[in-house]
């Protein structure tokens, strides 16, 4: 039997339109290019403005540095206090992704169970709710109370605030598989783990991959906020902890500086969990293909 | 692909495969969505189930499915029911967006724990047959509709049933494209011998396709009519423009409009 759908059909009507172009056309081929430069010339240009303002701020109305530091002090200290700020933000660092990594592993695993069993969902999602309205900061000294080992404290603050997103996101997707596949895979007589396997599981994964994008910023506020709780004890220290002991000392032009290193990670952060999520959708999901 | 064997015999000589007796079938609040069905299918049937909506047509085909139980009779397959039985052809083309066309049709054999290697031949003779070779690592979201539908198809051959279920498969898609997956789902059947349980509201396409033409009505579902067509295979053209297929697609019509009540006809 021969393909009834004619695929050629669209090559056929491109190339039909020959290489001549009237006004119209070009005025669209241009306006495109346009928007193709702007979108990054823009940003870059507004920022930059905006930093240039800063220091002419500075500059114009001779603030003095312990108030505002203008942004060639802010770099210079991040320069000077290198090794410092880069052991902080290691730290940070560590205490983010392993809160993320456990936040992926509790909120997917619950997800499962949930999907799994209606009488697991009833009965523990209302404490999945509750950790998720309660403020962190509230629960933070308790937990510093009763936990013993600070990164373990901290990692826990981070988790509770990272965790919820993909759990509940997670949930959604893995019961949004299409009714008629799953009444497939009931004719197929699929076992309960290849169903999940071959069809909730992918069914989930934008869902999923959505709810990491929103956890991995929400993993590093997390462990910034713990560690303001958890105060200036202790050693190996994360970056929350120089913008107290600088804040403290009286040190702005490092607080800009350590705000700065945080502000970064979080954009990095973002971008990674985006471009996860466009590589890991692009064939099939609509969010993520381009259209014509 | 093992295939059954081709030729099959007159109606009333064939071998039955699948018996439904005294089904009856009632939702919760009351509603009977089937009353007293009795069929019989037979190796080689092509029988097309037509109706209203309403008329319980789809509610058969998914008791026959075993998505549902009957409330009342019984379902017996002939020989008792193995897993390679069934395959399915729905509305819509239900296919893993996910999964390029190969492995959507490779399912039914991963659910079986079969390795892809071990079925490759399979799948990509099931492909061929419904003309798709060519787009086996394509998506579906870069297909047109029919050819969805035709990688459905595809997936419900793959593993050679004893029986396939077809729930208004074409409905969706444009008269062209309907007549033409019409005229191919027929070279499918002579070409495999497959038995097929059709559900569909168009008189047309029943009596293009079937050689048993079962006319149901609603409230209750049942079946009112058994219309036999016994033109042969393969039918083309000159079937759909033949003076027998405007007869039996009149004396379908008709019993279609008596099973309606008078404010349904307009």
């Amino acid at each position: 039997m021969a393909v009834v759908e004619d695929t050629t059909g669209k090559a056929v009507n491109e190339s039909g339109a020959g290489p001549m172009f009237d006004a119209e056309e070009e005025r669209f081929a241009r306006a495109q290019r346009i928007e193709s430069i702007a979108k990054w010339v823009l940003p870059i240009f507004v920022i930059s403005l905006t930093i240039w303002l800063w220091d002419r701020v500075v500059v114009w109305n001779e603030i003095p540095h312990y108030i505002l530091p203008g942004p060639g002090l802010v770099v210079q200290t991040l320069i000077e206090d290198r090794v410092t700020l880069g052991w902080s933000l290691l730290v940070t660092l560590q205490i983010t992704f392993m809160a993320l990594a456990v936040a992926i592993i509790g909120g997917v695993g619950l997800a499962v169970l949930f999907a799994q069993s209606r009488f697991a969902e009833m009965s523990f999602s209302p404490f999945a709710v509750i950790l998720q309205v309660t403020p962190i900061v509230s629960i933070a000294p308790l937990i510093f109370i009763y936990v013993e080992s600070r990164l373990v404290g901290l990692l826990l603050c981070a988790w509770i605030v990272a965790f919820f997103p993909i759990l509940a996101n997670t949930t959604l997707g893995l019961k949004s598989a299409d009714h008629n596949l799953r009444d497939l895979m009931t004719i197929y007589k699929a076992t309960r783990w290849q169903r999940l396997r071959y069809l909730q599981l992918p069914s989930a994964l934008p869902y999923f991959l959505g709810g990491l994008r929103i956890a991995g910023g929400l993993a590093l506020i997390g462990a910034v906020v713990a560690e303001y709780v958890a105060g200036t004890g202790g050693i190996g220290s994360g970056l929350a902890f120089r913008i107290l002991e600088a804040g403290y000392r009286l040190n702005i032009p490092r607080m800009f500086a350590a705000l700065l290193l945080i502000a970064l990670t979080g954009v990095v952060i973002f971008a990674t969990t985006s471009l996860i999520s466009h590589l890991a959708l692009r064939k099939w999901h609509e969010s993520a293909v381009k259209r014509e | 692909m093992t295939k059954h064997d081709r030729s099959i015999p007159p109606i009333g000589q064939r071998e039955p495969v699948l018996r439904l007796q005294e089904v009856d079938k009632t939702f919760n609040g009351g509603i009977v969505a089937l009353r007293r069905l009795s069929l019989t299918v037979n190796q080689g049937d092509f029988i097309s189930l037509l109706g209203p909506s309403g008329c319980g047509k789809s509610t058969a085909l998914r008791l026959i499915a075993g998505l549902m139980r009957p409330s009342l009779g019984r379902i017996l397959w002939e020989g008792g029911q193995g897993s390679d039985d069934l395959g399915v052809v729905f509305q819509e083309p239900t296919l893993m967006p996910w999964a390029t066309v190969a492995q959507n049709v490779y399912l039914p054999f991963r659910l079986r724990g079969k390795s892809y290697a071990s079925v490759k031949d399979q799948i990509a003779e099931s492909l061929a047959l419904v003309g798709l070779e060519k787009f086996a690592n394509s998506y579906p979201r870069e297909l047109s509709g029919g050819m969805k539908m035709r990688v459905s198809i595809a997936r419900a051959l793959v593993t050679n049933p004893r029986l396939i279920l077809m729930d208004e498969p074409f409905a969706a898609l444009d008269e062209i494209t309907r007549q033409k997956l019409n005229d191919d789902l027929l070279a499918l059947k002579a070409n495999m011998g497959a038995t097929v349980i059709f559900v569909t509201h168009s008189v047309f396409e029943s009596v293009f396709l079937s050689d048993r033409i079962l006319v149901m009505a609603a409230r209750p579902g049942r079946i009112v009519k058994e219309i036999v067509v016994d033109a042969p295979y393969p039918r083309g053209l000159d079937w759909r423009t033949s003076p027998e297929y405007a007869r039996i697609a009149r004396e379908t019509s008709d019993t279609l409009t008596s099973t309606l009540r008078p404010e349904e006809i307009h």
